[in-house]
């Protein structure tokens, strides 16, 4: 097997390669052209500038915006990971009638193209007189990252032994302290990661937002407005080499988190 | 908590004795404990999911004037999408390059898949999130870099132009179909790989080589073992890919010009320019049943290729 992979290394190497490439590439124009100094996104390029970060620190709408998306995302995030990691408790602990069902209609939101989950809240907010707010878009992000965070927590809680929190029942401590010294550091990766998926989720999503915002945007719907014009298009860029940037960072330390946690199971397993 | 209230039970009254029966019985029945750990979770989806959706389905029977509802039962909206071709030719072009999307983004993801899960042996978790890495900036920003690759003043053309291989931009780059499969495909790249990358790793290694040591070669092994065992994956990716992408109206309203348009742009505009939320709703609804019908085709159809091969 290993010799034989090796043998037919390079085809693969060579696709790969240029699969990055296919993924990379486009995206990486948005910071190249984010330190350009003309205001046309065009070969050749022009000078080296920072001044789009500057329009970009200095847009009052652009910095609410993206306060917005940071209080959704925070309270979405908070929110959905508890009702996910509730409902992954329910089914991986308790016997429950209908169980694949339940688990099937929560995923619903997963399988349901955006516009019209976003079109079906809106009916619904405007036959009831509730006015779009931030609350709405909330309300809407939710309904999307519950079943994300729910899987999440699925797959970290089938993981580990129903019997170690019973153990520690048995050893003298109340449920309170069985749940924070035994469960609460074993789902802790889980639910880490959970908080990490859902704000990156909420952060990102555009449609439902689109539908469901009023005056008060998100970060989304703002840049979509400001697509349309071209004199607004430099600043966009920053802000996106800036996002990935920093979402870069932020997935990085995730992943050395959730690996960290794997590891400390692996260790207490053995 | 449960046990220091336990002692109350000594207490007499007929009040304490309810409510100490009340308290062992949720205790030792796992169901209701189960659901009251659930019922947050689906009251979300009552309110959210299950109402809205059931609304939707009341409001496209209604009709629109001017800015109220005539809210008595009609299929006029219903009748209006048989009649008027336009929208069913538009929702079966929407279904048509959300298939070409699904293809592409799958046959693309596949061998990448398999490099990883097979010819990767470290670093593994280097090249997943090599992968992921561009789908981390706003998905309107990687529609958009599109834009910008295959503009009439774009990437391309200005490039071309620089390099003198042509002296005027090529026109068909943007703004038809094929600049939003391009442009889906890419977006939606990561939804592919994962989920073949995850079922190509959960193969059995051991499978493989017993298929080699029986006499099979190379590609009869992969085509008889390996493809047949990642069809879940393949089957998963298909659908993170096809359903999204057949609703979707940004990428469409951003590099899809007058022939690019799907379904997702017409209902949008019909809960905005065009100002008719019931036939919005009703095209919502047909294009709901028909991805749902399609999906279950595409599972049955799947299925029967699984027993056939294996």
């Amino acid at each position: 097997m290993a010799y034989a992979a090796r043998r037919r290394f390079d085809g693969f190497t060579i696709y790969a390669v240029a699969y990055l490439v296919f993924i990379y590439l486009p995206v990486l124009f948005l910071p190249l052209f984010s330190f350009n100094s003309s205001r046309y996104i065009a070969f050749p390029l022009k000078e080296f500038t920072l001044q789009w970060y500057e329009e970009m620190l200095n847009n009052p709408s652009l910095i609410e915006a993206l306060l917005n998306s940071v209080k959704i995302g925070v309270a979405v995030a908070i929110a959905s990971t508890l009702m996910g990691t509730l409902a992954a408790k329910a089914v991986t602990r308790y016997r429950i009638p209908g169980r694949g069902p339940l688990i099937g209609v929560i995923m619903v939101p997963l399988v349901i193209p955006e516009i019209i989950m976003g079109i079906a809240l809106l009916i619904v907010l405007n036959l009831g007189g509730i006015d779009l707010s931030l609350v709405t878009v909330a309300l809407g992000h939710m309904l999307l990252c519950v079943p994300f965070s729910m899987l999440v927590m699925i797959s970290r809680m089938e993981g580990f032994d129903k019997n170690m929190e019973e153990a520690a029942r048995d050893l003298g401590e109340n449920s309170w302290g069985a749940f924070w010294r035994v469960t609460f550091p074993l789902v802790l990766p889980g639910i880490v990661a959970s908080l990490l998926l859902t704000f990156t989720i909420s952060f990102d999503e555009f449609i439902l937002a689109f539908f469901l915002s009023s005056t008060d945007v998100t970060l989304p719907v703002f840049i979509w407005s400001s697509l349309r014009f071209p004199r607004k298009i430099p600043a966009i860029l920053a802000l996106g080499a800036t996002i990935l940037v920093v979402s870069f960072v932020v997935v990085t330390f995730a992943e050395w988190f959730r690996r960290r946690g794997v590891h400390v199971k692996t260790d207490t397993g053995v | 908590m449960a046990n220091s209230a336990l002692p109350v039970a000594d207490a007499t009254t007929p009040a304490d004795n309810i409510v100490t029966r009340l308290r062992s019985w949720y205790l030792r029945s796992e169901a209701v404990r189960g659901f009251s750990l659930l019922s947050p979770t689906m009251l979300l989806m009552l309110l959210m999911l299950a109402m809205p959706l059931g609304v939707l389905f009341t409001l496209s029977f209604w009709e629109q004037e001017y800015l109220d509802f005539i809210k008595t039962f009609s299929l006029k909206n219903y009748t209006a999408f048989f009649e008027k071709r336009i929208y069913s030719k538009i929702l079966i072009k929407s279904i048509g390059i959300s298939s070409m999307v699904t293809l592409a983004t799958v046959l693309l993801a596949y061998p990448m898949a398999y490099f990883i899960a097979f010819r990767v042996k470290r670093n593994k978790l280097v090249w997943l999130i090599l992968i992921t890495v561009p789908f981390w900036t706003s998905y309107l920003l990687r529609v958009f870099a599109w834009k910008i690759m295959l503009g009439y003043n774009g990437v391309i053309n200005s490039g071309l132009k620089g390099l003198g291989l042509i002296s005027e931009p090529l026109e068909f780059l943007l703004y038809n179909p094929t600049s939003v499969v391009i442009t889906l495909a890419h977006a939606w790249a990561a939804f592919a790989i994962l989920p073949i990358y995850v079922s190509l790793e959960k193969i059995d290694r051991s499978l493989l080589e017993a298929a080699r040591d029986l006499g099979e070669n190379a590609f009869m092994t992969f085509l008889r073992v390996t493809l047949p065992l990642s069809m879940p994956g393949v089957i998963a990716a298909s659908l993170l890919v096809f359903i999204p992408t057949v609703g979707d109206y940004v990428t469409p309203a951003l590099v899809g010009g007058p022939t690019g348009i799907m379904i997702g742009n017409i209902i949008q505009s019909m809960f905005g320019k065009a100002q008719n939320w019931p036939l919005g709703a009703a095209l919502s609804v047909i294009s709901m049943l028909t991805v749902t019908l399609l999906v279950c085709l595409f599972l049955w159809l799947s299925h029967i290729f699984k027993k056939h091969i294996a």
